[in-house]
């Protein structure tokens, strides 16, 4: 029961979205605990990449040193080209969680507006835009992208606009149908009664009910995201050598994987806790993030 | 006569890792040979918990039965391991749910679902034709054309899904129905007629029956005995004359009545009970009840009370225990 | 408060609404017309999928109507621009059946209340708003402290209130209650009735009660409309409808209820058949594939509504 009284000067709002009861509801769920922690690691390499270790470690060739085992002065070995291993998956952070985050934030920018245009007008809009997602979705991933990617030629915009257009029908798909959920419930039907104008529905309503599946699509794509742009890179259509990037890496030491498998543990290594890290943490969020679930 | 069931002082719990819910707390009754009690209460007052407890149908992680004694035909089922319960569970008791809609499997005929029960439970050894006659059997007791055994529960009405799980519930004769809210999804129409269904085949088949129900109107139809239930407590129970004729009630009892408007009666105003039900996590202390009664005293507040009896009429107040200490 | 008894505030005239379904056209309501005097309760009773629901949403103009008028004050409401109608709302609310999805799950109470005042820009001022939404909490009886909670950590009974609350927040004439108490436990049950009628008397309030509990109806209202499969099937005061029920069905309806009473010399009785859906339905009375008094000359053709005396109004052939 709340102690704050009724008060209008006294009243503390409690916001409706996050508020405290969403972090105790969290810190319930300790595989999501783990996954956020290791994710702020995975963020403080990426902000603190330069401090750590010099971008030039983990670009400039040192034949001399090429191909050494993991020791106290290499922790993870150096590749073919004498390159530190460790620094290059920690600069490669930068470009690989960018290119999820990123391309996740506009995917979902672009995602909800057509999903909320096709969910609450339906008719034509509705039929038009879910045809076109459609289309889309029957075509493979990776022979979209690589068809974007060879057309547009390979760069980190281009690579970029690929991960969007393959992943928006994805995301229309799912808000699509929160939306829906939301628009045919009860206190919907009330808020028109009450002659609410659209524009308050679709904020104050819709939104904030389906912004819980919007937010935890989007945290389990950043991971997809970043093993697309590896998949993309390993085939040599991503991040451009010498820039540092994991699945570029993995494609490096593809042929040096039999006598020196570090060279393909690391940064195969790096992507996998990276996505576990996401996907365990949007398990935690999808369960913090619903109010009606108490404990 | 020896009772068919008997519960003696069972205590159920929910347990989670935040709280204990104390969904019944020492309740006691028995259910003689072709004998109907009437389990009522609100929402929360641990009436399918209770049900629950006896199939020991209880949620895994959660429900724990703490202590007492659930006595069917002189065994106690608590000391039976899972197997013998699965046993006992649908041949010899059996369990009418509230919402039809959801018990039946949507993908299998009726036919095949009544006729699954039977073969779980199959233990004289019945051929297929033997198991389709007895099908039928059973379809034409709740009043279903056979015909429609192969139907889809979708073809179904909700009544006629009720009738259905009705069928699947009796299909291996059980001694002992637990009724939960059966007719609560349905209308008033189709209400009246499976209530007149179920107590025509319970007494044409002299089966013991457990209806939990909120409607005191459905007691009074159906039951020969009542228990009312507030609060994981059983405050007030008898024989349905005691409850609906007798003079002394429990304050709860009171309201509940006071509570519903009377067909027959010209009421302007209803006189409700104050107040909600109390937390079942943070029970308050003395009687259940106090916070919400009107006759509620100092001593109401600290001690539980005992139970007064008068013949077959039990009822578990300090108003009623001070009148008869001073009788004496 | 004083008001004329023949004053009528809402009024519909050959009220029809179908839907198309894949087997055909539902007729969900049927030519209804009906008339609720201001200050006073009609109460409309039936079973499921007999259309009460979609009525009470047809009157609100909520949904739009296949055929008919509805009268509210005089004007016909289904024919006025969407900007006259947004300007008409707030006279007439509607108090939802179902207080847990009614309520939109992320709103605190205070925001919730607040919504029809925010949107029909009643107040200017934060506090004067804040002040009147303080007001309707007091008017429900919700304690002040609950302004900051969200409606799945209060009970049944209060979020019911808060629907009160939010259905009163702007002076309505005209409430439709559209099943507010099935959701609810007995003893809650008989708080919010008691509630409602307070708040009938104290604002002069015109309710239409859609209920499916002919116990809380005959309670609550004065006049009583039994619709069956579409069609308003009889409509009298409910003291004579319930004394002297003239229609099969509504007779079925009262014998079918069961009363919490052992010395009742009432008969229990049952009627046979089910309700079926109004899909394409023939001409003539609903009613008669479950009625014991069918008979096919007189009851195939057209019902409609027949004053018996007194306003007790009835469909049927037989009721001579």
């Amino acid at each position: 029961m709340k102690k704050n009284a009724g008060n209008p000067e006294r009243r503390r709002k409690r916001n409706a979205f996050i508020n405290r009861d969403t972090w105790r509801r969290f810190k319930k769920n300790k595989a999501s605990l783990v996954g956020l922690i290791l994710f702020l690691i995975f963020v403080l390499f990426m902000i603190f990449a330069d401090v750590i270790v010099p971008y030039s470690v983990a670009i400039e060739n040192n034949i001399s040193q090429r191909l050494q085992p993991p020791s106290a002065e290499h922790w993870f070995g150096t590749d073919a080209f004498g390159r530190d291993v460790l620094a290059r998956i920690i600069h490669a952070s930068r470009y690989s969680l960018l290119m999820g985050i990123v391309s996740v934030v506009i995917g979902i920018v672009c995602g909800s507006v057509l999903a909320a245009i096709a969910g609450l007008y339906g008719g034509i809009a509705d039929r038009t835009i879910m045809l076109i997602m459609d289309t889309i979705l029957c075509i493979p991933f990776m022979l979209l992208a690589l068809a974007i990617v060879a057309a547009l030629g390979s760069g980190l915009e281009n690579l970029l606009m690929a991960l969007v257009i393959a992943s928006v029908p994805i995301y229309v798909r799912v808000i699509r149908s929160s939306i829906l959920t939301v628009v045919e419930s009860d206190f919907v039907e009330a808020a028109r009664s009450l002659g609410t104008p659209d524009r308050w529905i679709v904020l104050k309503h819709i939104l904030p009910n389906a912004i819980g599946t919007i937010i935890v699509q989007a945290t389990m794509s950043v991971g997809t995201m970043i093993t697309w742009a590896a998949a993309l890179s390993y085939v040599g259509m991503g991040i451009q050598p010498p820039a540092p990037e994991w699945g570029a890496m993995l494609s490096e030491g593809k042929n040096y994987m039999l006598q020196y498998p570090y060279l393909v543990i690391f940064p195969g290594l790096a992507i996998v806790l990276c996505c576990l890290s996401l996907n365990l943490m949007g398990d935690g969020l999808r369960d913090a993030l619903d109010p009606k679930l108490k404990d | 006569m020896d009772s068919l069931l008997s519960v003696r002082n069972l205590v159920t719990r929910y347990e989670t890792d935040s709280a204990t819910v104390e969904a019944v707390n020492d309740i006691s009754f028995d259910v003689l040979p072709g004998e109907t009690l009437g389990l009522v209460g609100e929402t929360g007052a641990g009436k399918t918990t209770t049900a629950l407890s006896i199939l020991q149908l209880l949620p895994e992680r959660t429900g724990v039965i703490k202590s007492g004694a659930i006595c069917y035909k002189g065994e106690d089922l608590l000391s039976k391991s899972k197997e013998e319960m699965r046993l006992i569970r649908g041949a010899c008791i059996s369990m009418i749910f509230q919402d039809p809609m959801t018990a039946l499997n949507p993908v299998l005929t009726i036919g095949e679902q009544i006729r699954e029960s039977l073969e779980i439970h199959n233990y004289d050894g019945l051929s297929r034709e033997q198991l389709d006659e007895r099908v039928d059997e059973l379809l034409e007791m709740v009043g279903i054309r056979t015909s429609r055994k192969y139907d889809y529960p979708h073809q179904f009405s909700g009544g006629m899904k009720q009738r259905v799980v009705i069928a699947i519930s009796l299909a291996c004769n059980p001694e002992l129905i637990i009724a939960d809210e059966p007719t609560t999804a349905l209308d008033v129409t189709i209400q009246a007629q499976v209530l007149a269904m179920m107590m025509d085949l319970k007494n044409r088949l002299k089966t013991s029956m457990i209806m939990i129900t909120h409607d005191l109107g459905i007691v009074a139809q159906t039951c020969d005995k009542v228990a009312i239930m507030y609060a994981g407590e059983i405050v007030e129970s008898g024989t349905v004359r005691d409850i609906y004729l007798g003079e002394k009630h429990h304050p709860y009892t009171v309201g509940l009545f006071g509570s519903i408007p009377d067909l027959e009666k010209e009421t302007r105003r209803l006189s409700p009970i104050e107040g909600i039900m109390p937390d079942p996590r943070n029970l308050p202390t003395g009687c259940k009840f106090h916070p919400r009664c009107a006759h509620c005293t100092a001593r109401c507040e600290r001690e539980a009370p005992p139970v007064y009896r008068e013949g077959s009429h039990e009822i578990r107040c300090h108003l009623f225990a001070a009148e008869d200490a001073n009788g004496n | 408060m004083e008001t004329d008894r023949n004053d009528i505030l809402v009024k519909t005239v050959g009220l029809k609404k179908y839907f198309k379904v894949s087997e055909g056209i539902l007729h969900a309501v049927d030519d209804v017309n009906l008339e609720i005097r201001r200050g006073h309760n009609l109460g409309v009773v039936g079973e499921s999928g007999c259309g009460k629901s979609t009525l009470g949403r047809l009157l609100l103009r909520l949904i739009p109507a296949t055929e008919g008028e509805v009268y509210f004050e005089g004007q016909d409401i289904l024919k006025l621009s969407n900007a006259k109608m947004s300007a008409l709302r707030p006279n007439m609310q509607m108090i939802f059946q179902d207080p847990y999805s009614s309520l939109n799950p992320r709103m605190s109470v205070f925001d919730l209340i607040a919504e029809p005042l925010q949107m029909n820009k009643v107040y200017k001022q934060y506090d004067a708003m804040a002040d009147r939404i303080y007001e309707l909490m007091d008017m429900v009886g919700l304690a002040r402290y609950y302004a900051d909670s969200f409606p799945h950590e209060l009970d049944g009974g209060r979020r019911q209130r808060i629907g009160v609350a939010r259905a009163l927040a702007l002076n309505p004439k005209f409430v439709v209650c559209d099943e507010p108490v099935s959701a609810l436990d007995v003893s809650i049950q008989a708080q919010i009735l008691n509630l409602l009628m307070d708040l009938q008397d104290e604002l002069g309030l015109t309710y239409m009660f859609i209920t499916h509990d002919l116990s809380v109806v005959k309670h609550i209202s004065e006049e009583i409309a039994v619709m069956y499969l579409g069609q308003c099937v009889e409509l009298a005061s409910s003291r004579e409808l319930f004394k002297n029920p003239l229609h099969p069905y509504t007779k079925a309806l009262l014998a079918a209820v069961p009363v919490p009473r052992l010395d009742t010399g009432r008969e229990f009785s049952v009627i046979r058949g089910e309700v079926s859906n109004p899909i394409d339905p023939k001409p003539g009375c609903r009613f008669a594939a479950r009625c014991d008094h069918y008979d096919p000359q007189r009851c195939d053709l057209p019902q409609s509504l027949r004053d018996k005396g007194n306003g007790h109004m009835v469909a049927c052939a037989l009721c001579e």
